[in-house]
């Protein structure tokens, strides 16, 4: 691959959306004002976690004023088969989990929508359930693959032999709890019909993949669907794939005839729309008295539902991590009656790398062995399990850098001696790495009549700073300021487009919207720079031609927390996170992307977990009040910072994603800098004050 | 929510007046948890009557020291205020450790008292509760109990009472002026707060009609060595999972008078009688602390999960009286 | 009733039921203040009632006759942005960008409330001092962002407190 030469990447231009969203001009999916009287429907959940829903006594409420319709599983359109059968709402009577949405009314507004919604009877068959996973669960067994198509369990020397003849190991288990992506604007969506044309918009990642949805549900050409997310409101994953709110929205304004707004409310984000699974995982390492690795072993549990088996990867870091003569990672996956699990932020990585780095600071205590040396000790020369070359790899680069920016050399070993007041202080490092991933995407280039250029794609700024990176991308590919050019996105007209997940957003598009910007350039420069010129290109042909090495990134996290002797609660007064993630196209938008995925990890390590009550099946604190993520007072100093990475493999532009993996070894980090304070390990997260206070030093 | 009829009574006989008359009524003033708990379903009134325009939102502070709140003065106007903050410092840190801005902007100090607990149990009109729905059972014991009373619950119900600010008035001795339709009286916030026994329906001895016009904390001398801690699962913006309002006076070297009320650990503030008498008299060392809150914590009924308040409590209240008198630890 | 929004007088036919903010979202077009939870929980809906900065997710509309109602919409002045917002984009105080409008606010609101000398939870004086990092993190904590911009938010802040 060739290199480009680069003007607009690689400087910090301000969002391109800056001034709309400070002004709140930007509008996100259900905010449109031009649509006449709309409609609002509200769901209603099951509350029994497993059953049939029996009758639903519609008359009750179908009669009030202001009601337009009820829908029920005895009345709602019929649709097509989807591929993701979470989207069959109420196509039949089974309650698979608490919550699931059993049935909706549309009125005309919201309020009345909310109380005939709250007041409607549902008469419930109810059979017992089983919500709680356990280490044991009888329903275990082993998933057919992990998210998305890696192998469920590896094995690549004995590990047996290895463990029974090493001179230190580590066996341990780690719990983390149920984490729910709570993006801060809750799914929505807003469905018109004209004629046999549907609109939607919506707060999704990929406004393509839910064009093809839609059109497969509602057995419409994918041309009669149009999908718009100009602005999204977060998502971390949840809104990877279009939701039931679209559908049920979709669903309800055909049956009205007139626009339908569906608005989840903050307490459905908990159930309908995915969530990180909880996981028990064992981890356990052999190493010689030097810190040298022997074994790996990694075993991960986890569940899903019984609507859709939703596997995380949760051990598939700790096959490219670390070298170790031996290595074996397993998958097991229970189907409870609890809702369904999906993607968010780093699936697999995340929690994966919560153990493996939590378990590598056990070793380095075990042996001895400064946490930072233990790591750079077993630096792999290739990926481990595949024998591939890295397209790049820093990660011993990321640990010297950051050890020296946090003033690690001078760091005493033991665990809790040292004091500031009341106060215990520690602190810890933990590895963070993501997989490089690039999808196929389309993209249009144009130069428009009056001067200047329109790209067109598919893409969706879910905060990434989308919108603003391409803009600067396409600049350097058609070989003008960023001023001139226009980037649209958030369009399922667009074209088919990787989606805003998987870090891949940059790559892929980015990729698209070079070749356009060249070709478009090329094609100027041949026909002499003016008329009205449009190219569309396709890089399908080209992602599939990537091959021969592993993709991936690393970092490491450095943290410092302090405990409170008195009460055990925790406060992290610094976290920095040292990065090798190839080139940054625009510096002021990675640091905060990379310091929020820092700042949800800090928020998974110390506070985040929905609770689960088995005798009901859901997850009892399901609010802000009660589900508590990081506010403001709990984020002191983060940073976040880059080595310099030069990948020429891994895409054109050198890129590699920077969503994700700021995520990734947060929480390890976190509880390591704990031990370090405290001398307590805390294996299961979230960190709470309960789990340290009976071990604190009087 | 409900449809709901919505008055605004022109002064405080009328507004008494129209929550006696009508069953299922309700008060509103900041409405911060009242609105919240109607769209939950937990609050369903046939009439809201708005109390926000009856002026009461005066602080008097008396030449004695002593404070007369105005029913509607706001979270964030009480705590801000200058007496207040000198004379009675765990009051104001009591009221600005809770909730947020916004939120101390909207509230009232009424209103504050007032505020249901956050049990999930009670919130979620899909689950049995026997606050909410008597006799409906309570599945708190068995299922999340974390965060609620070790002390003064009862087979029925175990909700903690989420206030900060009623904490920091309990150990104030703080009484509540009431307006009924026959007349007016004052409570002691003891004789307000019920405890659940077996109707944890009726968490308070206010009757239909009954409006809080005021809130009189008496003269506290040594109130200036007084100080409120909370401790919560988040920095900022949580209830509490333990706290402690108090004040101490030592003269001569011993403890002569000391006032402690615990919270988040009861359906009530939880005034430290107990704790205060076995001090009184004493030296003020961390040792004497943490014999006297081990006492009133002896009559604890923890459960699994939340039996951690126990030390915690301890160890704040040893903690917060040790600040207050340069204890050494 | 009548509503005042941003000093202009607005006719609305409500349901009691009808908060604040869906009053501004869903009958008077203004989408600036978002709703995150509806419950005061997350602080996205955040507007200046009466000058002050209040949840209007709590706020039934009913009780805002002969009131006064500031939203984001009504915060850049005819030259420009105001300084916070101006701030807000400088320091990248935000990505996604929906809980912004109530951060924003919520910040006017702080900003004036530490003018009048109010104290915060952090602070061990009757007054105080100085809008220090800690202070400006305690009393911004009513407003959650989950992209975790309050890195972000903070330099935003302590950029505009130095500058007034």
């Amino acid at each position: 691959m060739t290199a480009i030469t680069t003007r607009a990447v690689g400087s910090s231009p301000t969002r391109i959306e800056g001034t709309a969203k400070v002004t709140g001009a930007a509008r996100y999916s259900t905010e449109q004002d031009h649509l006449g009287d709309v409609a609002y429907l509200w769901p209603v959940p099951a509350t029994i976690a497993k059953g049939r829903v029996e009758a639903v006594d519609s008359d009750a409420v179908a009669g009030l004023p202001g009601v337009l319709a009820v829908l029920t599983p005895d009345n709602a359109p019929r649709l097509e088969t989807p591929d993701d059968a979470e989207l069959a709402v109420l196509q039949d009577h089974e309650v698979s989990y608490r919550g699931q949405f059993v049935a909706a009314v549309v009125a005309t507004s919201l309020e009345t929508a909310r109380e005939a919604a709250a007041s409607l009877h549902i008469t419930y068959a109810e059979v017992p359930h089983d919500s709680e996973l356990t280490e044991n669960h009888p329903k275990l067994s082993k998933p057919e693959k992990v998210n998305p198509a890696f192998p469920t369990d590896t094995e690549d020397g004995d590990v047996d032999a290895a463990l029974a003849a090493a001179a230190v190991t580590v066996d341990a288990t780690y719990r983390t709890p149920p984490v729910h992506n709570n993006p801060m604007e809750p799914h929505a969506s807003l469905a018109v019909w004209l004629g046999h044309e549907l609109t939607l918009y919506d707060s999704l990642q990929g406004a393509f993949a839910a064009q093809q949805a839609l059109a497969k549900l509602f057995a419409l050409p994918p041309a009669s669907v149009h999908v718009i997310n100009e602005h999204v409101g977060g998502g971390f994953g949840s809104k990877g794939t279009v939701r039931l709110g679209a559908v049920l929205a979709a669903m309800a304004a055909r049956e009205v005839g007139r626009p339908v707004k569906v608005v989840l409310g903050r307490q459905h984000m908990f159930t309908v729309v995915g969530y990180r699974t909880p996981t028990i995982q064992r981890v356990r390492l052999g190493a010689d008295a030097d810190g040298q690795l022997t074994a790996i072993e990694h075993a991960a549990i986890e569940q899903t539902s019984t609507v859709l088996e939703f596997a995380e990867q949760t051990t598939v870091a700790t096959r490219i991590m670390y070298a170790a003569g031996s290595r074996r990672t397993s998958h097991r996956l229970a189907a409870l009656d609890v809702p369904t699990p999906r993607w968010m932020r780093a699936p697999g990585e995340c929690p994966g790398m919560f153990a493996l780095e939590s378990a590598m600071d056990e070793l380095a205590v075990a042996t001895g062995v400064d946490p930072v040396e233990i790591r750079i000790r077993n630096e792999p020369d290739v990926e481990p399990e595949s024998g591939k070359p890295f397209s790049s790899r820093n990660l011993v680069a990321c640990l010297r850098e950051g050890a020296e920016r946090f003033g690690w050399a001078a760091r005493d070993p033991r665990p809790g001696v040292r004091r500031d007041g009341r106060w215990l202080v520690g602190t810890g490092v933990a590895a963070s790495t993501y997989p490089s991933y690039v999808g196929p995407s389309t993209a249009s280039a144009a130069a428009e009549p009056g001067g200047g250029f329109v790209v067109r794609i598919s893409a969706a700024d879910i905060g990434t700073g989308a919108r603003t990176v391409l803009t600067q991308i396409a600049a350097d590919a058609l070989r003008v300021r960023v001023e001139e050019v226009r980037v649209e996105i958030g369009d399922s007209s667009f074209g088919q487009a990787a989606l805003a997940g998987g870090s891949m957003g940059t790559a892929s598009w980015g990729w698209a919207v070079t070749r356009a910007g060249e070709r478009l350039r090329a094609a100027l420069d041949e026909h002499g720079g003016d008329g009205r010129l449009e190219v569309h290109v396709d890089t399908a042909e080209e992602v599939k031609a990537r091959t021969g090495f592993a993709y991936h990134a690393f970092g490491a996290q450095y943290a410092e927390a302090r405990v409170d002797l008195d009460t055990g609660e925790v406060r992290v007064p610094r976290l920095l996170g040292v990065f090798g993630v190839g080139r940054i196209v625009n510096p002021r938008t990675a640091r905060s992307q990379l310091i929020g995925g820092m700042t949800m990890g800090l928020s998974m390590a110390l506070h985040e977990e929905g609770v689960l009550d088995p005798a009901f099946g859901d997850y009892v604190n399901h609010d802000f009040a009660g589900y508590h993520v990081a506010a403001a007072a709990d984020v002191a100093d983060i940073d976040a910072v880059w080595v310099d990475e030069q990948d020429e493999h891994v895409n054109p532009l050198g890129v590699k994603g920077i969503g994700e993996i700021g995520i990734v070894g947060t929480a390890a980090a976190v509880a390591n800098a704990v031990f370090h304070a405290t001398g307590v390990r805390v294996r299961d997260l979230p960190i709470r004050l309960d789990k340290l206070l009976g071990g604190l030093p009087g | 929510m409900k449809p709901f009829r919505y008055a605004r009574p022109g002064g405080v006989a009328e507004a008494v007046r129209s929550g006696a008359e009508q069953p299922g009524s309700r008060f509103l003033a900041g409405g911060t948890n009242l609105v919240d708990l109607m769209k939950l379903g937990v609050e369903r009134p046939d009439l809201v009557v708005d109390v926000g325009g009856l002026g009461l939102d005066e602080i008097v502070v008396d030449s004695g020291g002593g404070l007369r709140i105005g029913a509607n003065v706001r979270n964030s106007d009480l705590a801000v205020h200058p007496a207040v903050r000198r004379e009675l410092p765990m009051l104001s840190q009591a009221l600005l450790s809770g909730a947020s801005g916004q939120l101390r902007n909207q509230a009232t100090a009424a209103g504050n008292l007032l505020q249901r607990t956050r049990c999930v149990y009670f919130q979620d009109v899909s689950k049995p509760c026997n606050k909410r729905e008597p006799g409906s059972g309570c599945p708190a014991r068995q299922g999340d109990h974390r965060n609620l009373a070790v002390l003064g619950g009862s087979a029925a119900c175990i909700a903690t009472h989420p206030s900060d600010f009623a904490v920091a008035l309990a150990a104030a001795d703080a009484e509540v002026a009431v307006t009924g339709p026959a007349g007016e009286r004052t409570l002691r916030l003891d004789e307000l707060y019920l405890l659940p026994g077996e109707h944890p329906e009726r968490e308070t001895s206010l009757a239909p009609g009954d409006l809080i016009t005021a809130i009189v904390v008496p003269p506290l001398p040594f109130g200036t060595t007084s100080a409120y801690r909370k401790v919560r699962d988040r920095a900022s913006y949580a209830f509490a999972v333990a706290s402690v309002a108090a004040a101490i006076d030592v003269t001569d070297g011993v403890v002569r008078d000391v006032r402690i009320a615990l919270g988040a650990v009861a359906p009530k503030p939880w005034r430290a009688h107990r704790a205060e008498d076995a001090l009184r008299g004493l030296e003020p060392t961390a040792s004497a602390f943490r014999a006297a809150v081990e006492a009133e914590l002896s009559v604890a009924e923890p459960l699994p999960d939340n039996a951690f308040k126990l030390p915690l409590t301890a160890n704040v209240v040893v903690s917060v009286l040790s600040d207050l008198t340069g204890a050494s630890r | 009733m009548q509503l005042s929004v941003n000093g202009q007088s607005r006719d609305l036919e409500l349901d009691n039921r009808t908060t604040l903010l869906d009053a501004l979202r869903e009958h008077l077009g203004l989408i600036g203040s978002k709703k995150g939870c509806d419950h005061g929980q997350c602080g996205a809906c955040t507007v200046l009632l009466d000058g002050r900065r209040t949840n209007a997710c709590l706020v039934l509309a009913v009780t805002c006759a002969g009131r006064e109602v500031a939203t984001i919409e009504g915060l850049a002045g005819p030259d420009g942005l105001h300084p916070v917002q101006q701030a807000f984009v400088e320091h990248d105080g935000f990505q996604c960008g929906y809980c912004t409008p109530g951060q924003i606010m919520s910040a006017v609101g702080m900003l004036e409330e530490f003018e009048r000398g109010w104290p915060s939870a952090v602070t061990g004086e009757v007054q105080p001092a100085g809008l220090t990092a800690p202070e400006i993190r305690e009393r911004m904590s009513g407003n959650l962002c989950r992209c975790g911009a309050y890195v972000g938010i903070l330099a935003a802040l302590t950029d505009v407190a130095s500058r007034s």
